[in-house]
Order: structure tokens, then sequence, then C-alpha cells
């Protein structure tokens, strides 16, 4: 054999063996999806499911209606503190972003990223839970927060950036001032963009166990009050998988099951609103 | 009032402005990422003190956890995290590259589109799922057909004895699938930002796909997959809930990869609601604050890298 049919046969090869390896990779990920609802199916096929709550272990109907009431209300009162100032806040960095203190914001978000969501639990737990005596769903949600405020400030400042700078010169050109350009004419041409980032710190958030363990902390009946201790799926998935009975087991699964279409679900919207975005800025 | 702003973007610079009182205020919003994570770090700092002040340096190469005595040390928390996060990235990083290259082919883009979606979507999967599935079925399928196999045949070198279920070893598993999906999307866009002329010459002087994607494309992208690596490693090493769920929870140095052990964050996951007496819970502190201190280290390395990067990209290309 020649070198050169040495050399092909080799590049054949190694082809092969990334496209094995691909394979190899996509397994264990389908097998993730495959288990939760193979697994998860069988008792989220139960009405009781959605709308009963916790029941002790032998009495059937048990549902998780108290986590997925619970996930909504910790993931929502934390959307409403970390959306509005994390979308001033990428307004900043895409307008007024050359400052030196920009570049200081913009490290600090990435970092804050790729804190550990535990410490965050640990901090809030010192800050709001220690000082006033009890677990609160409301110290969930500020830690939640804290997680889902450097996703939507970097995502906001995405998204304005990715406007013509026509748009804005045309406004200041008829004399609106700086804030009624960004948040008049600038914000709404972004807001696709804007809109994808909070769905997606959503989503994050939603799946979220470690930092509501000691802060919203759980518990076995609907509450709706913020001021209490709150069930949220995460939490219902990580405590029943680790019980040794059945019934709670599959109970565990069942909700896994709902917390990833609930996820992939939000997810999946906000990539297709983005997409609208980037058309749109294509047209402009 | 009068006074003129001079700012560097060229817009604001035409007319006389008052001082910009919306920049003022989105500014100082902004202020709230990098005060968090200060107060963070503070808060942290603050409420570990009692350890501090009673254990000192020692709490970092201390092995005991007595709740009883009060006697506490980290290092087989370090130890735990280090070495899953390490052993994770061994495993996922060939694996992840190779689906990087692949993804990254400019042909079949349908196909290789979906793939793409579907590897960014089963990074948003939540880690209780991911840990779930590893208690279940990827922990008992590990010992079955991974570590009691090897530990029969090799089981004479001793950190490859004695398998259990709950191991090191199946941790660092679910761990690597985990940020498998982060890895291989972060290489796959490095690998599509290095210029196409490089490629085209090296595919025009003979060489074969091999020839050009080992010596020439993954050459050029290591900078950036090596950035994408130590993202990848930040988050192994503070990922909390699947590795909760199946290292076994047992405070020690494992002799053996197959056998329980712990890492900081699931110390302070399972024991931290239960604590009890001061300095207790501020021996679970400090071990978060060790955890912040490495993974901040970790995360600003990586940013770093990752920025100056994508610089050089902007100007070569």
């Amino acid at each position: 054999m020649n070198r050169n049919a040495r050399r092909r046969l080799a590049s054949r090869g190694w082809l092969a063996l990334m496209y094995g390896l691909t394979v190899v990779a996509l397994i264990p990920l389908g097998l993730v999806l495959w288990f939760t609802v193979t697994k998860g199916l069988p008792p989220a096929l139960n009405v009781d499911f959605f709308v009963n709550t916790f029941r002790p272990v032998g009495v059937p109907g048990a549902g998780i209606r108290h986590a997925i009431f619970g996930t909504a209300i910790i993931v929502g009162l934390a959307s409403a503190m970390a959306v509005p100032v994390g979308i001033l806040g990428g307004i900043y960095l895409a307008e007024y972003g050359i400052a030196r203190y920009a570049s200081w914001v913009r490290l600090a978000s990435d970092v804050l990223v790729g804190t550990p969501s535990i410490a965050i639990g640990l901090f809030v737990y010192a800050l709001l839970v220690a000082p006033l005596h009890h677990f609160s769903a409301f110290s969930g949600s500020v830690a939640l927060a804290v997680l889902m405020l450097p996703i939507v400030i970097r995502t906001t400042e995405g998204a304005v950036a990715l406007i013509p700078n026509g748009l804005r010169e045309s406004g200041l050109a008829l004399g609106l001032p700086r804030w009624r350009v960004s948040l008049q004419l600038i914000l709404p041409a972004a807001a696709p963009g804007v809109i994808t980032g909070a769905l997606l710190s959503m989503a994050r958030a939603a799946g979220e166990t470690a930092p509501l363990l000691f802060t919203a902390f759980g518990s076995q009946i609907v509450e709706l009050n913020p001021n209490g201790q709150m069930e949220a799926l995460p939490m219902t998935v990580f405590h029943y998988a680790l019980t040794p009975y059945k019934s709670l087991q599959d109970q565990a699964w069942g909700a896994a099951l709902v917390l990833v279409v609930m996820v992939l679900g939000i997810n999946l919207i906000s990539r297709w609103v983005l997409r609208r975005q980037i058309a749109l800025a294509g047209q402009m | 009032m009068t006074t003129a702003v001079t700012t560097r973007t060229a817009v604001t610079g035409i007319a006389k402005h008052p001082p910009d009182r919306f920049r003022t205020l989105t500014g100082a919003v902004a202020t709230f990422a990098p005060a968090a994570l200060v107060l963070i770090t503070l808060i942290l700092l603050q409420g570990a003190v009692p350890a501090i002040r009673q254990f000192g340096f020692g709490f970092l190469v201390g092995r005991a956890w007595n709740p009883v005595t009060e006697n506490f040390g980290a290092l087989p928390a370090i130890f735990g995290t280090v070495s899953t996060a390490f052993l994770a990235l061994a495993l996922a990083l060939p694996v992840g590259v190779a689906v990087a290259v692949i993804l990254a082919e400019p042909s079949h883009t349908t196909i290789r589109g979906i793939m793409g979606t579907g590897i960014e979507l089963l990074a948003a999967i939540p880690s209780v799922v991911y840990g779930i599935w590893a208690l279940y079925v990827l922990a008992p399928w590990s010992f079955q057909h991974l570590e009691v196999p090897i530990s029969a045949r090799v089981g004479f070198i001793g950190w490859l004895s004695e398998p259990a279920v709950r191991s090191l070893f199946n941790a660092s598993l679910v761990l690597a699938v985990m940020i498998l999906p982060t890895l291989a999307a972060i290489s796959r866009d490095v690998i599509r930002a290095v210029p196409r002329g490089l490629k085209e010459n090296a595919v025009a002087l003979g060489a074969t796909w091999w020839e050009t994607t080992w010596r020439v494309i993954l050459p050029s992208a290591r900078p950036g997959i090596f950035g994408a690596t130590i993202l990848a490693l930040g988050r192994a090493l503070g990922e909390t809930i699947a590795v909760t769920m199946v290292i076994g929870n047992r405070f020690e140095i494992p002799p053996s990869v197959f056998q329980p052990a712990y890492t900081l964050a699931s110390v302070i996951a399972n024991e931290f609601t239960e604590a009890t007496g001061t300095v207790y819970t501020a021996a679970l502190v400090e071990l978060g604050l060790v955890l912040i201190f490495v993974t901040l280290t970790v995360n600003v390395i990586a940013l770093l890298l990752v920025r100056s990067v994508s610089r050089e990209t902007r100007i070569t290309a």
C-alpha cells in the first residue's frame, strides 16, 4: 500500500471514530429523556397527579399540585425581581458599554452565571432566612433572582446590540431624549431577543434545586403565601427519589417529567421567538 | 445645568445635554451584578468566621468531620469535589471535542442543525433530572457492567477495587454526561469561528480530512476549546444535586474510585438544614466559601481566556 492510500485510510478511520464518539455521546443523553418519559408517564397520566397534594405512602391518589403551584409562585416572584433589573442593566451595557465600569459589570455577570447555586442558597439563607428566623418562598425567589439576573443582563445586551444604529440615530435626530430612544424605540425593536433571555433564565431557575433547599425549604400542602415554606418541583424530585418507597419514587419520575416538559417547552418557545427576532433584524 | 456631557459615543457629542439621568439610573441598576458577587463572598466570609477562628488553615487539610466533638476539616470534601470534576472532564473532553468536530462540518446542515439544537436543549435539562436518572439507571448499570468487571480484572490496583453502586466514579460519570452538551456546543462554535481560508489552504495542499482537522483546525481552535473546558470544569465543580444523589455521601478520602465519597456542595446540601451549633454551621459555610473561591478562580481564568480568543479571531477574520 502506498503512502497516500494509507493517509486516506487513516483519515477515514478517524472520521469513523469521531462519528462513533458522537453516537456514544448521544446515547446517554437520549437515555435520560427516554427513561424520564417512560417512567414518568404512568404516574403523570393520572388526573389525580395534578390536582391532589401529598398523601402518606399507601394512600392512593397522591399528587404534586403543591409543587406545581410552588414552582409557579417562586419562579414568578423571582422573575418579577430579576427581569426588570436585568433588562435595565443590559440596556446600560449595550448603550453605554464602552465605559471601563461596564466591562467590570460584564465580567461580574459572567462570573455570577458560573457561581455554584448552592453557594447562592447559603448566601440568601444568611441574608434573609437567619435574620427573619423562618424559611420562606420569598427568600427562595431572591436566591433564584440572583441566578437569573446575569442571564437576563447578558441576553438583553446581546439583543439590543443587534439593533442597527440607524434606528437609534433617527430617534436622536428627531430630538428624542436618550431614555425615550432606549425604552420606546430600541427596546420594542429588541423585544423578541429580550423575551428570549427572560424565558431562558426562567427555565434555568425552574429547574434549580440547590438554592431552594435552605430558603423555600419545601412543604406538603398547597401554600400560596410567599412568606411561608413552599414546595417546588425540583425539590419534590430530589426528596421523593431518595425515599425507599416505590410509590414516592414513581411520583418523583412523574414530577421529573413535568419539569422536563416545562423546561424544554420554555426553551423551544424562546428559540422560536429568537428566530423571529433575527428575521426581523435582517429586514431592518 | 447646561454642562456638556462628553461621552465617547459619537451621537451624544453633537448637542449640549443636561446630565444623562437615564445613564446614571441604568448604570446604578447594573451595579446589582457586581454587588451580588461581592456580597455573596462577604456574607459567606462573615458566616464562616467562627470556624475560621477555631480551625485556621488547619480546616483545609483536616480530615475529621465530627459534629459531636465539633471537630471539622475540609480535605475529604475538597478531594471529592476536585477528583470528580477532573475525572468527569477526562471522560467528557475527547467525546465533546469529537461531537464538536462532527457538528461543525459544513455538510448536511439540516441534520447537524437538529443535532446541535438537541445538544443545546440537553444542556437545559435540570440537574435533578440527571440525578434521578443516574440514581436509578446509570449507577446500577455502571456498577454491573463497568465497576465489577474492571475490578475483577485489575482489582489488584488499589484504587480500582471494591466496587459500590454509589461511588465517586459513578458521580463522575453523571457529571461527564451533564457537562458534555456545554463542552460540545461551545467547542463547535469555536471550531466554526476558525477562518475558512485556513481549512481551504490545507485542502488545496492535498491534506486529508483528518490531517486538516488535526493539524490545522484543532490547533487554531485550541485556546477556545481550552476555555470551554475550563467553563465545563467550573460547572462540574459547583454541581450539587445530581452528585449528591449518587456519590454515596461518605466523609472520607476513598481508597478506591469505586467507593463512596463526598463533595463540598453535597455536604452543604445534605447537612446544612440539620446543622446545630455555631461551629458546625460555620464549618458548613466555610465549605461554601472554599467552593466559591475555587469556582470563581476557575471561571475568571476561563472567561479571560475565551475573551482573548474571541478578540484574536475578530482581528484575524
